[in-house]
């Protein structure tokens, strides 16, 4: 599996109105301030292609961070 | 496990009507120019078209019938069986499809009866029809199929507003001793039920003054109990999940190579998640059409919307294998092989 600086970076690439940096391990993704429920729509779409890990609105609900979603990610891989 | 194999059935033309009215997604005033663009390009959703002044699904599938009927040179006297599949009927009792008998001048000895089912229920619908086509041998056979969604929709809810269109459809079936067979798999899991629901009005939780108030669940999400309710995660989360395996599972019943169908036709639920499963499948894009930028979601009219729309030129005078996939409410899915000739298709007909 990819480290959590490239799974943060494929990301802020797949959503792409985002600049640069904006988004980080850390940051509690629901506080971009263009968070918007079609964020999570592509970040289920590219986990599932990407690790072949289908993650369900509870998954993305639960967690707050890329970081916190990485490590789950990498459970269920 | 309901996967199955019917032989005889023919699929002989497809009309769709929407109406005329038409609204962009543009031009919603909940989202920013942003927000807009964002949810255009990954929902794949611009325009949708709204029944106005209680223009009704049978009303929808009365225009189109008459043209189908017109353009197969189909005598409504001949009409042996007509099936409508709606989540927006016309009374709550009695079923829409034995009032279109009348409306349509079907003779008393027509077979009618509704099913009440969503995205899956083209596929549903088509399995039904065809089996008792199948075993009764007849004829000529009307399958009805549509949604006037906008009733239920509330304008304050951008996870529901911007996604959904109004559209029915009429397709042509008969029983015929020459034609390639149709396998079905078809399946369901109520657990999901909640995922995409009208929660008041039916007798689990009857009308009361409550079901018309209008409540923020979050920031830009305002509905009432009588509104559509989407969870659009989880039934990403469902799709990705359940339709591709759905697929290969009937490939494998039929023993087929899915390289050989010249097209994969989706219900038209959104861009991302309907190429996530494209991908999933290794289908072609060229073989994978959408009629989603232009009409939204259109639930169980959405694949017969979509092969009028987007494919009526190139299924008009040859041979074409087919694989038509539905999903969503119920939960329900459903997928169906099969194979057209000469397919008579109309124009995507506007009720003005």
């Amino acid at each position: 599996m990819i480290s959590l600086e490239e799974f943060v970076k494929n990301i802020e690439l797949e959503i792409e109105d985002l600049e640069p940096g904006e988004l980080t391990a850390e940051i509690n993704y629901r506080d971009i301030e263009t968070w918007s429920s079609m964020y999570a729509l592509i970040i289920i779409a590219y986990v599932d292609s990407e690790f072949n890990v289908t993650l369900s609105g509870d998954d993305l609900r639960k967690c707050n961070t890329l970081k916190e979603l990485y490590f789950l990610i990498k459970s269920k891989v | 496990m309901a996967v199955f194999k019917i032989n005889n059935v023919e699929m002989v033309g497809i009309s769709a009507c929407v109406p005329k009215y038409q609204e962009s997604n543009w031009d919603y005033e909940l989202l920013s120019e942003s927000e807009k663009k964002l949810l255009i390009n990954t929902t794949g959703i611009e325009n949708r078209r709204i029944a106005q002044n209680g223009v009704t699904t049978s009303d929808l599938c009365y225009t189109s019938a008459l043209a189908l009927l017109k353009k197969l040179k189909w005598n409504p006297n001949e009409i042996e069986l007509i099936v409508f599949v709606s989540q927006s009927p016309d009374y709550y009792l009695p079923a829409t499809s034995i009032i279109m008998q009348d409306r349509l001048g079907l003779p008393k000895t027509t077979m009618a009866f509704d099913i009440n089912l969503g995205c899956s229920g083209y596929i549903y619908g088509l399995s039904v029809i065809s089996s008792l086509i199948s075993t009764t041998k007849i004829k000529k056979a009307l399958l009805l199929a549509g949604d006037v969604s906008s009733f239920s929709i509330n304008k304050k809810d951008k996870s529901t507003f911007p996604l959904f269109g109004d559209g029915a459809t009429v397709t042509a079936l008969g029983y015929s001793d020459n034609c390639a067979p149709m396998h079905f798999n078809l399946q369901s899991d109520g657990s999901g039920h909640q995922a995409i629901i009208i929660p008041d009005g039916g007798l689990r939780n009857p009308l009361n003054d409550g079901s018309f108030v209008e409540k923020q669940i979050e920031k830009g999400i305002v509905r009432s109990r009588r509104n559509l309710k989407l969870e659009g995660m989880d039934i990403f989360n469902f799709s990705l999940r359940e339709v591709a395996p759905n697929i290969n599972k009937l490939i494998e019943f039929a023993n087929e190579d899915i390289d050989s169908y010249n097209y994969f036709v989706m219900h038209q639920a959104n861009k991302i998640m309907n190429e996530s499963i494209r991908k999933k499948l290794k289908i072609d894009k060229e073989k994978t059409p959408y009629s989603m930028r232009k009409y939204g979601n259109t639930s169980s009219a959405s694949i017969p919307l979509t092969i009028v729309s987007e494919l009526k030129n190139d299924v008009e005078h040859t041979r074409k294998k087919f694989i038509l996939s539905g999903f969503g409410v119920g939960l329900s899915w459903a997928s169906v092989l099969l194979t057209t000739n000469n397919l008579t298709c109309t124009e995507v007909l506007e009720y003005e």
